[in-house]
């Protein structure tokens, strides 16, 4: 993406330096080391990234330099101030905004803005001014009222990000502000840290999306607790040197192409990017095609220049574990009829109360396509989803899933549907295992098929291991494979991914993409919402929808051609998207939606957890 | 760099910090209405549940009255029960139709003058009577035959008074002293029921609001500003000793002007002990909620460990004395228990020093302990 931020003068000056870190936890029987002798030095004025897989520690190390958490080893210092002996010292120059951004969801944007000016113990003489500025700045200022709750998700972290900014901290430590964000809320929270950054602010923020990571200044990345590499994001372009590669032809097919592609030893990386599948060789060398080209008649290969996310991937293959999700189904002999309809919607409408959340929408999703429900926060994608999936009845219209009546039958319909919730929704205190018998038990699978899926789901999304923990205790990327799995233990002939890759990291992202391929190679119908646009690449056919309605469908390449542009001449989808909503709406699109989270999902974040799907 | 940095003098800044958090749980108190109604609604209801469905007396028990050969005598005994307001009398011309009704439970007893009552009672001899009372509930049937006990060593008295004379019965006049007619439950299960309100507010929602921010993330966020332990536990205790006291308030108002219990005691002295007792609620709830670190554990041990025994075990309901000896022993270790004997002696009796100090300073001692416990181990950081 575009080069990186730099605010010259104090470039030199270290902000925080660690030396020898290393922290340890003991969850349940088991000995995690969670950071490993970390030393880093951060450097003032600039945005630093923390990045790496799940479960590499960086939230840990946020925690550490936060002074929440005492490192069992090793040495900080913040701005010349030790977090273990002052931490009151470090609170009052840092500024933290946690994963689960501290608001309190009953007080409106403006008390949790005086909250934190008062415990930040911000004069009141400064405090219009300041406000103001951090209401304009996060485009707020028409909320003031709101209760925090009640805002879209993109919105609540910029709220977030507001309250910790009150106090104009000298080092702003942010774990990972943007996800679970749409692209517009996005951008809109670089463009306030990047405003930090003018000031002399330093931040050092962790992220899964690794464009972001790109725009930093420099980069630290984490595995297993241990530093991996800290550097400026272009640095490992010289080792990826007549790598990377774009191979033309496939047109339609390209998610095919991907998949054949990926599962090629001397192929380390191989994404799809609008019409071409984009690859990252084991060594400098073509990669040679002769064998796809029955398959894949006219294929052609342009060599490309690396790009951070080349890097990454192909720094951290080789170290992680690799998980192939494969082929997740009992394989069928059965041919697949494609042009066969099996989600048919007409005209459905939903009103919660005078909030018309679903205008009107019309859609068909055929057997065996990859369809995907992309839209802002609040858009009603979620609503959309529950209707489909025999949730919620619509208000209006008509739903057949698998010749159905959802309507009528929705118990019925419910049967051939896996579902995976955007929110972790399996039981934290059950084991693995016992997740997994109780939904085998759920869906009525005799003891027989019980035992054989069991194992399959164990073996196949290697779980094996964890069976007996606890899922709550589960890294994330864990939990979403054990999440997947209950999913698929029937058998589902269609699949709802309810944005399953939220929050995980790129590797496991490409896992689960290549078992969504899978599935639908065999047959299975996903419908799948997502934020990250390159993800929505891989969909056969996908709808974009804003405030209740559909604003665009059609396949990938269909959608980026409406965006053209003579100043854009090759637009990415998420280009697209931001173009689409901006069309219909100025720059706030979460805003006339916001009010949908608070009506549809008026319960609190645990209560959702205990809830299973 | 550049830019300025706002570190008010300490002390002010604490005072902002401190005020800031009060006001914020103020506000999401206003926002909640479970709190609200665990606070006020709660109290109203379990106060006319127990002030007016819940009686510990019998009152206008039916029962059943069989004269085998009536006569002015059996007459004149009759017409005691009928008098009596405890009683609502039913005849029976026979036993056998009197039976069919205790066991159809319309009656509670039966009161059976043999035919040979007058006779007996004429010649000078101890005329007994029957009484046949439905053991189910054994609570009622036990004040059912003490009154009737009572009614009929009252009737005996009078007729003494009456001949003037008859040493034979004059043992007889002593029952009265088993029981007395003009307590009303009422006047010492609603003090009582002062302690358990203030239980609820005290214990139950502190250790629900405290978990909820460790549930919610919001600890987390808390802790990296330079909030104190001190000033988070602080910016705790004052709104819920607020709205506790506020309980308090209310149910005491409800208790003199709706239930019109007797104050003969002070009111000052209610209050400072209330705010122990509530101090001492206030910081195991705390407690609790530092321990549970989640919502629903919370709730549970708060119910399981203060507002159950405060219900079962504070002498509220259930007299601490007729207890086994082991749970006698146990009821110590539970605060509501000295603050009822408080509410009661002070309601009931008055400024009895002797009954409050000792009490007071066991509230004062739990307090101490609970909150000190709850500071020392309420978490400075994360894990």
């Amino acid at each position: 993406m575009t080069g990186m931020l730099d605010s010259a003068a104090n470039n030199s000056i270290v902000a925080v330096a660690a030396t020898g870190l290393g922290k340890h936890f003991t969850v349940g029987q088991r000995q995690i080391t969670a950071l490993e002798s970390i030393t880093l030095s951060i450097r003032a004025g600039v945005v630093s990234a923390l990045i790496g897989p799940d479960g590499a520690g960086k939230t840990t190390l946020l925690r550490l330099l936060a002074g929440l958490l005492v490192p069992d080893h090793g040495v900080i210092s913040v701005f010349g101030l030790d977090p273990v002996t002052q931490p009151d010292a470090v609170h009052c120059i840092t500024g933290y905004m946690p994963q689960r951004f501290g608001l309190y969801e009953d007080l409106t944007v403006q008390e949790n803005l005086d909250l934190y000016a008062d415990l930040h113990g911000v004069p009141s003489r400064l405090r219009p001014a300041r406000f103001h500025e951090l209401l304009e700045m996060t485009k707020l200022s028409a909320f003031q009222g709101r209760l925090a709750g009640k805002l879209s998700g993109g919105m609540k972290q910029k709220l977030g990000l507001a309250c910790t900014l009150v106090a104009q901290p000298r080092l702003l430590l942010l774990d990972e502000p943007t996800v679970g964000v749409d692209p517009v809320s996005r951008r809109e929270l670089w463009l306030i840290i990047e405003r930090m950054v003018a000031t002399g602010t330093t931040v050092l923020m962790s992220t899964a999306y690794l464009d972001e990571a790109e725009r930093c200044h420099e980069i630290f990345m984490l595995h297993a607790g241990k530093l991996l590499r800290q550097g400026a994001p272009g640095a490992d372009h010289s080792i990826l040197a007549g790598r990377c590669f774009e191979i033309h032809g496939a047109e339609s097919f390209t998610r095919r192409l991907q998949s054949r592609l990926a599962e090629r030893p001397n192929i380390v990386d191989a994404v799809i990017q609008g019409d071409t599948v984009r690859v990252v060789t084991a060594r400098p060398q073509t990669p040679k095609l002769d064998d796809l080209a029955a398959e894949f008649p006219s294929l052609s290969v342009t060599p490309v220049p690396p790009r951070f996310e080349d890097g990454f991937i192909a720094l951290l293959k080789p170290l992680v574990e690799q998980v192939n999700l494969g082929s997740a189904l009992s394989p069928s002999t059965e041919a697949v009829d494609r042009e066969d309809v099996v989600i048919e919607v007409r005209e459905v409408e939903r009103w919660f109360g005078d909030f018309h959340a679903v205008k009107r929408i019309s859609f068909d999703v055929k057997r065996g396509e990859v369809f995907g429900l992309l839209g802002a926060n609040g858009a009603g994608k979620t609503t959309t989803f529950r209707m489909l999936c025999g949730l919620l009845p619509p208000s209006r219209g008509q739903l057949r899933v698998t010749g159905v009546d959802l309507r009528s039958a929705a118990a019925k319909a419910r049967r051939r549907i896996g579902y995976m919730s955007q929110k972790f929704s399996l039981y934290g205190a059950l084991s693995v295992r016992q997740n997994l018998e109780f939904f085998a038990s759920a869906y009525r699978l005799d003891s027989r098929l019980r035992r054989i899926r069991l194992d399959w789901a164990l073996e196949r999304f290697q779980l094996t291991t964890y069976a007996e923990s606890s899922s709550g205790d589960l890294p994330l990327g864990h939990k979403q494979r054990l999440a997947l799995a209950c999913a698929l233990l029937h058998e589902p002939e269609i699949l709802f991914l309810d944005e399953p890759t939220s929050g995980v990291d790129p590797l496991m992202r490409r896992a689960f993409w290549s078992a969504i391929n899978a599935l639908a190679e065999q047959g299975v119908t996903v419908l799948v919402t997502t934020h990250f646009m390159e993800e929505a690449e891989y969909c056969d056919r996908l709808v974009i929808m804003a405030a209740g309605s559909l604003l665009a469908a059609g396949r990938p390449q269909e959608i980026r051609a409406q965006a053209r542009s003579p100043d854009q001449p090759n637009p990415s989808l998420e280009d697209a998207f931001i173009r689409l909503l901006h069309n219909i709406a100025g720059s706030d699109v979460g805003a006339p939606q916001a009010g949908l989270k608070g009506g549809l999902q008026g319960r609190s974040p645990q209560q959702s957890e205990q809830t299973p799907s | 760099m550049n830019a300025e940095h706002y570190v008010s003098p300490d002390t002010s800044a604490k005072r902002l910090r401190l005020l800031g958090l009060i006001r914020k749980e103020f506000l999401q108190i206003r926002r909640d209405l479970s709190s609200i109604a665990i606070a006020f609604l709660l109290p109203i209801v379990l106060l006319i549940i127990f002030g007016y469905g819940v009686s510990l007396d019998a009152k206008h028990v039916h029962v059943g009255l069989v004269a085998e050969n009536p006569g002015p005598e059996t007459a004149d005994f009759f017409s005691g029960l009928q008098r009596s307001e405890y009683f609502q009398p039913v005849y029976f011309s026979g036993q056998r139709a009197a039976q069919k009704a205790l066991d159809q439970r319309r009656i509670s007893a039966i009161v059976r003058l043999r035919s040979d009552f007058s006779r007996q009672l004429l010649n000078g001899h101890s005329a007994p009577i029957d009484v046949i009372v439905d053991g189910v509930d054994a609570n009622t049937a036990r004040l059912v035959s003490g009154y009737l006990q009572g009614v009929w060593a009252g009737w005996l008295q009078r007729r003494l008074d009456e001949r003037a004379g008859g040493s034979a019965q004059a043992v007889l006049m002593q029952q009265r002293i088993w029981f007395n007619p003009a307590v009303r439950s009422r006047d010492y299960l609603v003090p009582g029921l002062i302690a358990v309100i203030m239980t609820l507010t005290g214990a139950l929602l502190t250790a629900m609001v405290v978990a909820r921010e460790w549930d919610r993330g919001t600890l987390e966020a808390l802790l990296a500003t330079p909030v104190s332990v001190g000033e988070v536990l602080t910016g705790k205790l004052v709104p819920y000793y607020l709205l506790g006291m506020g309980g308090m308030a209310l149910a005491i108002g409800m208790a003199i002007f709706l239930f019109e219990v007797p104050l003969r005691g002070s009111l000052w002295v209610l209050f400072v002990t209330g705010s122990l007792f509530l101090l001492a609620a206030l910081g195991m709830g705390l407690l609790i909620s530092i321990i549970a670190q989640n919502q629903f554990v919370a709730g549970q041990m708060a119910i399981i460990t203060t507002y159950l025994p405060a219900f079962i075990l504070s002498g509220f309901i259930f007299d601490i004395d007729s207890m086994p000896v082991a749970v006698q022993t146990f009821t110590y270790l539970i605060a509501a228990r000295y603050f009822v004997a408080i509410l009661q002696t002070v309601f009931l009796a008055g400024d009895v020093w002797e009954v409050i100090v000792p009490n007071a300073l066991a509230l004062a001692l739990m307090a101490l302990v609970f909150l000190a416990l709850a500071a020392r181990r309420m978490p400075r950081r994360l894990g």
